[in-house]
């Protein structure tokens, strides 16, 4: 029977072969999505799946292109399934490629249980609000832009920014704090460069991380159909950890911008009509099919945390990739050159990041009581000096009242003592807020406006100790 | 019954399928999926499916329900959740758990449960489509009022109080000799509005206790409105806030193609938060329904249509019902979707030639109407849309055929977001046509209203024209005029249009604490002119005592603001002398 199935599961009838597409005679039985390999007269193996099918034909996109596929002599397998992960407890300190299989030199997974990529969607109503608190460490996110468990916060930056620095920080840090045992980090990297993989496979390493990480690594030179399957391997692993293991999963996704290029690549090799830039019209169902299955589900332990990681084109915010995906997710860390140029790190732009999620996160028992009034004064402070600096560049500082030159100096301040930290320094949110207390004792107390003074009296620093 | 002849991603054409009808529900393959006949040709149909089509196969049989798409309305809607074919998510939960695997079937209203009914006519009374002929407490605050279905009519037979289940005869209505049963239960197709007397202008305000559109862009009850804006600019943290605190009988959130996160925290914080007026539940006062952006596209299609067949059916009680739906892009990048696939040629930007008359047919179903049937009443359902333009650029066509539809405009704005000026409706782009007649209602508030929100108005076109000087010279180099004017329009901003929908006090406020809160600037801008005529310089009536009050008034509660606002105007009285005594 099996073999009588292979047998009937096989065809060489290919009529067309046109960019990236394979039109062949149909034969009963064909599933729609299901992936098939195409074999070449040669002998080589490509991977393809069925995009359409009906009755007298069915069209197969053919990933890697049909280059060199004959009509004669080239054969199409269906495999009667669609991408599939086998999951089990030995996934954990492992690397994968983007198709799935083991990269580390070690032994397959041997697993009963199989799962689509491609996830089922939770039930809203299933779903917990997510709210609590996860400490990065990083004061200008723990501070101002709080990550919460089952978010999804994304990373927009630009080229030669130093994101991957700072998702490095986030998955030493973070993966510290709480409970190490139901911790896990699940790395999906996707058409980046070697080095860039091996920078964050040696971070874990360093940090004794990695026995509780799981790596999905499509370099730059690996097939461009696996860009789009890598983040949604790492998200299956991701689901099975937090929903079967009871783990709080957080995933990196790097580079975004690759995967939608590959998205791109492959809707214009269908002769799919393009929306904006290029882009196809479905990138914003596509992308919420991944950033969507972060979350919590009530009655269940753990949790799938999710930070992506994309670069601008341009720097520009209203480009497709970053557009579509502030869409979808929880707020964004936006990252800003002038602020790098300035050796700022990490770089983040306060004004224009934001976590949607921050004020469940935040408050007595979660960080601290006083955590809102400290975030709402700090933001009003920076601005107030930002807003004076803009003004100086036009009209001078000659005009300048004396407290109007304590706020510009407050926010030189905020800069380099509250968003700037090092590479390796882990702050507590204790420490973060008093960072921030340290710099309001500059400010006349009666400015502080936007704190409750039961809290002024409690926090801030004696004016001797700033002067 | 047919067969699966194509599939092309959620659009599938079967053949042998002479005899159906466009708009017909199917039941497709050994799954049963749902998909819904979108076109016909020859012995050919053309199907758009409700679920994952992954895994189908041509030869699949396609079975043909005989019936278009319909919403089922009855008790048991309000405080339930529904995914975009009025699925029960709560009842999936129970059912198949927390994931939602295709091809699950569950009723819309549960077929259990029974419902005290109460008749309102006695057996032997004429009645005909949408009279009231009986009552169900549906919840704590929604009276459900039993109507027969629009174009029935008789006599009725027989009619009980009991309880029954939504299915169960609770009449027996006699015509032309045939008697047939009335239920709890009606069923409606959700593409077709629903039947009326006639029509009413919108002329009363629809409070949502959000201050920048109460008082500067009114909405009125049956009005359509759209709120669009670029991401993180305020649409769902606006939308939400009004189906909170809009003083409507009933209101419908529609997540269309948005996030599971939002739907989790609406759905939680919704069984928390207490109704204004009644201290009773927010849910009983409810229904959501929830196709987040991973869920089925197709279905985003119709889910809005469901909801505004919803809406109807509560209007056509006679009650004033608030439809909120975020975002229509989503469900605009359905159809494109789903129009890619059937190779029609596009219109704008991939969307289908008929984007402007499928919008049209969603925000033309609101209205403040008279419903049939007796006794009289009027209800009403008002709309709002939002509306997510790629880049926050608003020349996309989503927005621009909505703008040709809506009366009132809620134009949110990525410079105010970035400031944390929330909520970010710009007070130069927006606009509402409702304001010139919803005016009567406010000067039955306060008569001086037309006047105040002039004033405010006009002062903040002022303060848009000084900007470019600012820019140039710097705000000290104004003169002192001038200074005051930016003063007065930045208190405008700071302590009267921006509110916080997370602050206890200020989330809601109520169109009597707006008119006193914008109307004690007002006032302060008279007194402030006049001391700066008597030559006190603008910094110090800014440092002044009382405008600190008037910025601290946000955080005064509801039942103190009265004395507090009084207090502030009589310090003003006082003149000078209470400046200076204040303290600067
Ligand atoms: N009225 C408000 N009061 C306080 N904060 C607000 C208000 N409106 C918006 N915000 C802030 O802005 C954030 C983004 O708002 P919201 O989620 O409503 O944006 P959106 O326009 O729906 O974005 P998207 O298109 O991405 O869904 C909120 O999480 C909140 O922090
Ligand atoms: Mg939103």
């Amino acid at each position: 029977m099996d073999s009588m199935q292979l047998f009937t599961r096989q065809t060489k009838a290919i009529s067309t072969a046109r960019r990236s597409l394979l039109i062949i005679e149909s034969i009963p039985g064909i599933q729609f999505s299901e992936i098939v390999d195409v074999e070449l007269g040669t002998g080589e193996v490509r991977s393809g799946q069925v995009i359409e099918v009906g009755k007298g034909t069915t069209v197969v996109q053919v990933f890697g292109g049909v280059s060199e596929v004959d009509l004669l002599d080239s054969k199409v397998r269906y495999k009667g399934e669609t991408l599939k992960l086998p999951l089990s407890p030995d996934i954990l300190g492992r690397i994968f490629d983007g198709s799935g299989k083991p990269i580390d030199g070690g032994p397959p997974i041997i697993s009963q249980k199989y799962q689509d990529i491609n996830g089922v969607p939770a039930n809203p109503a299933s779903r917990m609000p997510p709210a609590e608190f996860i400490e990065t460490g990083i004061s200008a996110i723990d501070g101002l832009n709080v990550l919460v468990r089952g978010q999804k916060l994304p990373i927009f930056s630009g080229s030669g920014l130093p994101h991957n620095k700072i998702a490095a920080q986030i998955i030493r840090q973070a993966s510290l704090k709480g409970k190490s045992d139901d911790f896990a980090i699940v790395f999906g990297a996707i058409g980046v460069s070697y080095d860039d993989a091996a920078y964050f496979i040696n971070n874990l390493e360093e940090t004794g991380a990695l026995s509780r990480a799981v790596g999905f690594i499509n370099t730059a030179s690996s097939p461009v159909i696996e860009r789009l399957s890598t983040p949604r391997l790492a998200l299956t692993a991701a689901e099975y950890l937090a929903w079967e293991m009871d783990m709080h999963v957080l995933v990196i996704l790097t580079d975004i911008t690759n995967y939608a290029d590959a998205l791109r690549e492959l809707a214009a090799m269908r002769g799919e009509i393009p929306s904006r830039r290029g882009y196809p019209g479905y990138m914003y169902t596509d992308l919420a099919s991944l950033y969507e299955r972060a979350g919590r589900i009530s009655g269940r332990e753990g949790s799938v945390t999710i930070l992506p990681i994309l670069t601008m084109p341009d720097d520009d915010i209203t480009h497709p990739i970053p557009d579509l995906t502030g869409y979808i997710t929880e707020g964004q860390i936006v990252l800003s050159r002038p602020l790098d140029r300035k050796r700022i790190y990490p770089p983040i732009d306060v004004f224009l990041s934001l976590s949607r999620m921050m004020k469940e996160g935040i408050g007595e028992g979660k960080t601290r009581e006083d955590h809102n009034n400290v975030f709402m004064q700090s933001y009003a402070m920076y601005a107030e000096g930002n807003y004076l600096r803009e003004i100086t560049t036009v009209i001078g500082s000659e005009a300048l009242t004396d407290r109007d030159k304590v706020y510009l100096e407050a926010a030189d301040r905020f800069e380099r003592d509250f968003i700037a930290q090092a590479e390796h320094s882990r702050r507590t949110v204790e420490d973060t807020l008093s960072v921030a207390w340290d710099i309001f004792s500059m400010l006349p107390e009666e400015d502080l406006k936007l704190i409750n003074e039961k809290y002024i009296k409690k926090y801030l620093p004696e004016p001797s100790k700033s002067e | 019954m047919g067969k699966i002849w194509r599939i092309s991603g959620p659009v599938i054409i079967a053949e042998d399928m002479r005899g159906s009808q466009v708009y017909e529900v199917v039941e497709i393959g050994d799954e049963r999926l749902n998909g819904e006949i979108i076109g016909l040709e020859q012995d050919k149909a053309v199907i758009q499916v409700y679920e994952d089509t992954v895994g189908l196969t041509v030869g699949e049989k396609v079975t043909r329900t005989g019936e278009i798409l319909m919403a089922e309305l009855g008790p048991g809607l309000v405080g339930n959740i529904y995914d975009g074919v009025q699925r029960s998510l709560v009842t999936m939960k129970d059912e198949v758990g927390d994931f939602l695997h295709r091809g699950v079937r569950t009723h819309a209203l549960d077929r259990e449960k029974k419902w005290r009914f109460m008749p309102g006519v006695k057996a032997g009374t004429r009645v005909e489509g949408g009279d009231i002929i009986g009552t169900v407490q549906e919840t704590g605050l929604i009276e459900h009022r039993i109507m027969v279905p629009p174009g029935m009519s008789g006599v009725i037979d027989s009619i009980e109080e009991g309880d029954y289940t939504v299915e169960e005869t609770v009449a027996m209505l006699e015509s032309n000799g045939k008697t047939r049963p009335l239920t709890l239960m009606q069923r409606w197709p959700a593409r077709k509005p629903r039947p009326y007397k006639r029509r009413f202008d919108p002329v009363d305000l629809l409070v949502t206790g959000t201050r920048i559109i109460d008082y500067l862009f009114p909405l009125a009850l049956g009005g359509k409105a759209a709120i669009p804006g670029g991401f993180g600019t305020g649409k769902t943290v606006n939308l939400q806030q009004m189906a909170r605190w809009s003083q409507t009988q009933l209101n419908i959130y529609v997540g269309c193609g948005e996030r599971g996160n939002e739907m989790a925290d609406v759905l939680h914080s919704f069984k928390e938060l207490k109704d204004p007026g009644s201290g009773r539940y927010l849910q009983e006062k409810e229904i959501f329904i929830a196709n987040t952006s991973n869920m089925p596209v197709v279905a985003r299609e119709i889910s809005i249509f469901i909801g505004i067949t919803m809406a109807e059916y509560y209007r056509d009680m006679g009650y004033d019902i608030l439809l909120v739906a975020d975002s229509t892009s989503r469900w605009a990048e359905a159809m494109r979707e789903i129009g890619a696939r059937l190779e029609e040629t596009p219109g704008e930007e991939g969307f289908p030639t008929y984007l402007g008359s499928r919008l049209s047919a969603f925000y033309e179903r609101s209205g403040k109407v008279e419903c049939l049937g007796s006794p009289d009443r009027v209800g009403s359902a008002t709309v709002i849309g939002a509306v997510s333009p790629p880049g926050a650029d608003f020349s996309e066509p989503v927005t621009q055929n909505t703008l040709r539809i809506v009366d009132a405009l809620y134009s949110l704005d990525v410079a105010l977001a970035n400031r944390r000026h929330f909520p970010t409706i710009n007070w130069l782009q927006s606009y509402s046509k409702y304001a010139d007649s919803v005016d009567t209602w406010w000067e039955k508030v306060s008569p001086d209203y037309t006047e105040v929100r002039n004033q405010a108005l006009i002062t903040l076109q002022k303060e848009a024209e000084l900007e470019e000087i600012v820019r140039l010279v710097g705000p000290e180099a104004l003169p002192e005029n001038d200074k005051l004017l930016l003063l007065i329009s930045r208190m405008i901003r700071e302590d009267f249009l921006m509110q916080s929908a997370y602050h206890p006090v200020d989330t809601y406020s109520d169109p009597k604490r707006s008119h006193l809160m914008l109307s004690i600037i007002m006032k302060f801008n008279d007194f402030a002119r006049g001391m700066a005529e008597t030559g006190m310089m603008v910094s110090e009536i800014s440092a002044s005592r009382i405008k600190q009050r008037i910025s601290r008034m946000k955080d005064v509660p509801d039942n103190e603001i009265d004395q507090y606002i009084d207090s502030i105007r009589q310090d003003m009285a006082g003149g000078a002398a209470s400046l200076e005594q204040g303290g600067v």
